[in-house]
């Protein structure tokens, strides 16, 4: 439990005085059970303070809460009369800890009682067991968390209580599996069984080392290790929670996939468009990608300076900002540069290098070499907790959401439109096109408007799950070429195979090879492959002479 | 293919030849260790270096109009073989240090730091100069070799090759950052101090390899010129501009192109090794596919298909980059994309075109488009 979490517990809990009469307190108050507990809390014997801490949690009143902050904040004193007080924050006044009332005497002779590590730990066990009746889940949530962490026999009391009351499931299935931990050293085979059979099925891998050493039989301090139905259950749960781990992860690499796949297909579209239509590969595309991260960056700074109330809103501003000015560029570079090099390929690969590299330099010299930081909007930051082990985070999600709208907006673009007619036509046979009078070098430059404006939206959607510097482009264009040898040209499913095929490629190699092999690999794959099909997986049909 | 050696170069050629390499191999060494340092027109060590390392590079223009000006294949990754060959004779100086490093380890620095116990396989032998020598062309070679066999047999050309072997060099640089490759991860290999006994910090070894680099380069202009002016050349050149067509006159494009694509590779590997002691380090970054990018530039400022184009444009692009990245800073990337953007627009046949065309002279060569 972090330090962070253990003061916002303590936040938390400072809160619940303030809250509507429990249903435990209402319990009906044992009378002097529970000064004396209090009491007992400020007492000079560590042994008493521990005693005291397990009554006040057996009593389960939340009226003890202010004791135990103060005793954690080592404002809890004793006077020389043995009462014991609360000294308030400002250490200017103090009240009676057990009554409530206001202490007359000074307050510069009072005595510490001896708190140490042990009872520290002691207190938040027991904090935590008193916000399990807090009446707000998200709170119950936190302090059984903070129970699993210390499954302690003493404990299992309150806990078994606790869940006997609770509703929310996710406290629910917290509570049970750290009962189920406290079980495990039962002395009772039945309990023990039990115990091993919920966590077998609660899917918490965290809990494998402990079952292992079931199996083992490591643990040789009562009898009951050596029984083998206790071996065998704790095996069968070992195999149960193995199988579901593998599955967790299988699916975890299945979401980053998919996330990386979408990435690549964004960066990778166009670029597959132009070079089907054109025959050129456009080297300054991944700049196109850096030209729409800057557009979400710049929009950002916008909207936090002017409207700081909408800040959040700068993410769907900067979706048709990117696509507009990267389309632009790229249109203008179409009519400029690329259009003087027609039938020379290799020669346009050259040009738009050089391009390349004035636009990172310009991007350089206006907004530093240095990365920029784009936030994650509210909406999409975080994640949820799908199962145990797999927490898809909202950035991702929002990528795959963004590129399924990328791609249907590109294929009704390509398929319903008389652009799309064109593009389609002049990328199966640029001559007869130009024949039956579609004007191919003003589809040239729309397309190649198209492929720049997509990779713009490409950057933007790279905002939110990496660096945004002036090298950006550069880390993605031989991967999104790649994309495109594997895809073929001409079809966007060829495409889409490409990218999601390298996304998940590349995902389930890296627990294996680690990352950087993992992409050898790839590399290596891709060029074995295009022996099979050098066309790629979806290529055209027709006939290709020289 | 018959031995057309007669028509190597012309006697006026020949003279020009021998003459520059002449002058290549006298006027620095003398301006370097006969004139005292004091002098006005004596040249400092660096530049001793800088210039031998111009030489090596030529040698990889050179390298490249072979494969991409006369058979029209664009590679993108000779930076790999550059960097292998360097590797090679990085290795071979590390290993000539053995015991002298900051540990006094017999392994070199890196792998002492890595808690390495002993050398891996890859690394015995390259104590042997030779043994080093031949690995650097080699290694390359044998890459070359398999790899070109691979992508020639399935026939991918065009910008497919090229970003084929883009993707090969970023491979490669990827695998030699890892510090488990055995390499020195992103340091690479550095500190190196001696070559056959010879100080790397003495004027005279610079030098030596300064004089081992011209003639090195001479070597691979003949060889290149005679290469091309044979009938093998002439293959090379039908392959370049309508390879159905040498198909169908019964030759088997794979084989030309497989013996010009590695014999590149093998120059580049001869370049890298003379490069880094020159240069005193050898990394990973030689490899990164932006190197390999400006090493097909040089070739095209220079004008591809004419031999001694490629060693003008190295000499040129590299020239202009030493004095631009000290000067203009900034201004540099704009300069080199001017350079890409310009030279295929402007100057398809590079400066020994443009000199062509100014002196009207009609040299009647086709095909420049690859």
């Amino acid at each position: 439990m972090t330090r962070l979490t253990r003061i916002f517990l303590a936040l938390a809990l400072f809160c619940l005085p303030c809250l509507p009469p429990l249903a435990l307190a209402a319990d009906g108050d044992p009378g002097g059970d529970y000064p004396k507990a209090v009491a007992g809390l400020g007492s000079d014997s560590r042994q008493t303070i521990l005693d005291s801490l397990d009554a006040v949690a057996g009593l389960g009143d939340p009226r003890a809460l202010p004791a135990l902050d103060a005793l954690q904040d080592r404002r809890l004193k004793r006077d020389a009369a043995g009462r014991v007080l609360i000294v308030s924050k400002d250490g200017a006044s103090a009240v009676d800890a057990a009554s409530g009332e206001n202490y007359p005497g000074p307050l510069d002779a009072l005595s510490d009682p001896p708190v140490n590590n042990l009872v520290r730990q002691r207190i938040s066990a027991v904090l935590s067991a008193l916000a399990l009746i807090s009446p707000d889940p998200e709170q119950r949530l936190l302090a059984a968390k903070e129970l699993a962490g210390r499954p302690v026999e003493s404990a299992r009391a309150g806990l078994a209580k606790a869940l006997g009351k609770e509703t929310d499931a996710r406290v629910k299935s917290l509570l049970e599996q750290t009962l189920a931990q406290i079980d495990l050293k039962s002395p009772d085979k039945t309990a023990r069984l039990a115990a091993i059979k919920a966590i077998g099925a609660s899917g918490n891998s965290d809990f494998l080392p402990a079952l292992r050493q079931v199996v083992d039989k490591l643990d040789n301090s009562d009898a009951l290790s050596a029984d083998p139905d206790i071996s065998e259950a704790a095996a069968r749960a070992v195999a149960s929670l193995e199988r579901r781990d593998l599955a967790v992860r299988a699916a975890r690499d299945l979401f980053f996939g998919a996330s990386l796949g979408s990435v690549l297909l964004l960066a990778a579209l166009g670029l597959a468009i132009t070079f089907g239509l054109m025959g050129v590969i456009n080297m300054a595309h991944g700049e196109m990608l850096m030209i729409g991260a800057y557009v979400a960056y710049v929009v950002q700074e916008f909207f936090s300076n002017r409207f700081p109330d909408f800040a959040d809103w700068y993410l769907p501003a900067a979706i048709p900002l990117a696509f507009a000015t990267a389309a632009v560029i790229g249109m203008l570079l179409e009519r400029a540069i690329i259009r003087h090099l027609y039938g020379r390929p290799l020669e346009t690969l050259l040009a738009t290098w050089g391009i390349s590299l004035a636009l990172i330099q310009t991007v350089r010299l206006i907004f530093g070499a240095q990365n920029v930081e784009v936030r994650n909007p509210a909406f999409l930051s975080g994640g949820f907790e799908l199962v145990r082990g797999l927490t898809l985070t909202y950035n991702r999600i929002g990528i795959i959401v963004f590129v399924v709208f990328v791609v249907a907006l590109t294929w009704l673009l390509l398929n319903r439109t008389p652009l799309g007619l064109s593009i389609r036509a002049v990328t199966q046979s640029r001559s007869t096109a130009s024949a039956m009078g579609i004007f191919t070098s003003r589809v040239d430059m729309w397309t190649f408007g198209l492929g720049s404006g997509i990779a713009g939206l490409g950057g933007v959607a790279l905002t939110q799950v990496g660096n945004v510097g002036p090298e950006l482009g550069q880390s993605y264009i031989v991967d999104s070429f790649m994309v495109v040898v594997l895809g073929g040209v001409g079809k966007l499913a060829g495409t889409i195979f490409g990218a999601l095929g390298l996304g998940f490629i590349n995902k389930f190699l890296e627990p294996f090879s680690g990352a950087v092999l993992g992409k050898i690999i790839v590399l290596v794959l891709v060029v074995v492959f295009i022996q099979k099909r050098p066309q790629g997986i979806f290529a055209l049909k027709g006939r290709t002479a020289d | 293919m018959t031995k057309n050696t007669a028509g190597l170069l012309s006697p006026v050629a020949w003279t020009a030849f021998a003459a520059a390499l002449g002058a290549a191999v006298l006027i620095v060494p003398v301006l370097n260790l006969a004139l005292p340092a004091d002098s006005a027109l004596h040249a400092p060590d660096y530049l001793v270096a800088l210039m031998g390392k111009f030489l090596c590079y030529a040698m990889v223009a050179l390298a490249i109009d072979l494969i991409w000006g006369f058979t029209g294949i664009l590679s993108l990754g000779h930076g790999m073989f550059f960097a292998l060959g360097g590797y090679a004779m990085g290795m071979h100086l590390m290993r000539g240090i053995a015991g002298e490093g900051v540990y006094r380890s017999d392994l070199p620095d890196f792998m002492v730091f890595l808690d390495w116990k002993e050398l891996p396989w890859y690394w015995h032998g390259f104590e042997h100069f030779w043994f080093a020598m031949l690995m650097a062309v080699l290694v390359p070679g044998a890459f070359a070799l398999v790899f070109g066999f691979f992508a020639f047999r399935s026939r991918i050309k065009g910008v497919y090759f090229s970003i084929i072997t883009q993707a090969m060099t970023y491979a490669a640089m990827l695998l030699f950052f890892r510090n488990n490759t055995g390499f020195g991860g992103n340091n690479g290999l550095t500190d190196f101090k001696r070559l056959l006994g010879f100080s790397l910090l003495e004027s005279g070894t610079k030098v030596g390899l300064y004089v081992a680099s011209a003639l090195a380069l001479a070597g691979t202009f003949l060889l290149c010129r005679f290469v091309t002016v044979s009938k093998l050349g002439r293959v090379l050149i039908a392959i370049r501009d309508a390879e159905s067509r040498v198909m169908f006159s019964g030759y088997d494009p794979l084989r030309y192109k497989l013996f010009v694509w590695t014999l590149s590779a093998v120059l580049c590997g001869v370049a890298g090794a003379l490069y880094a002691p020159q240069v005193g380090i050898i990394n990973p970054s030689e490899m990164h596919p932006g190197n390999s990018i400006e090493m097909a530039i040089w070739a095209a400022v220079g004008g591809r298909g004419t031999l001694i184009g490629p060693i003008i444009g190295a000499w040129l692009v590299n020239g202009a980059k030493s004095v631009f990245t000290v000067a203009f800073p900034d201004l540099w990337l704009y300069f080199l994309g001017a350079i890409f953007i310009a030279t295929t627009l402007f100057l398809p046949a590079g400066i020994v075109g443009l000199g062509r065309l100014l002196s009207g002279r009609k040299n009647g060569r086709h095909g420049e488009r690859s």
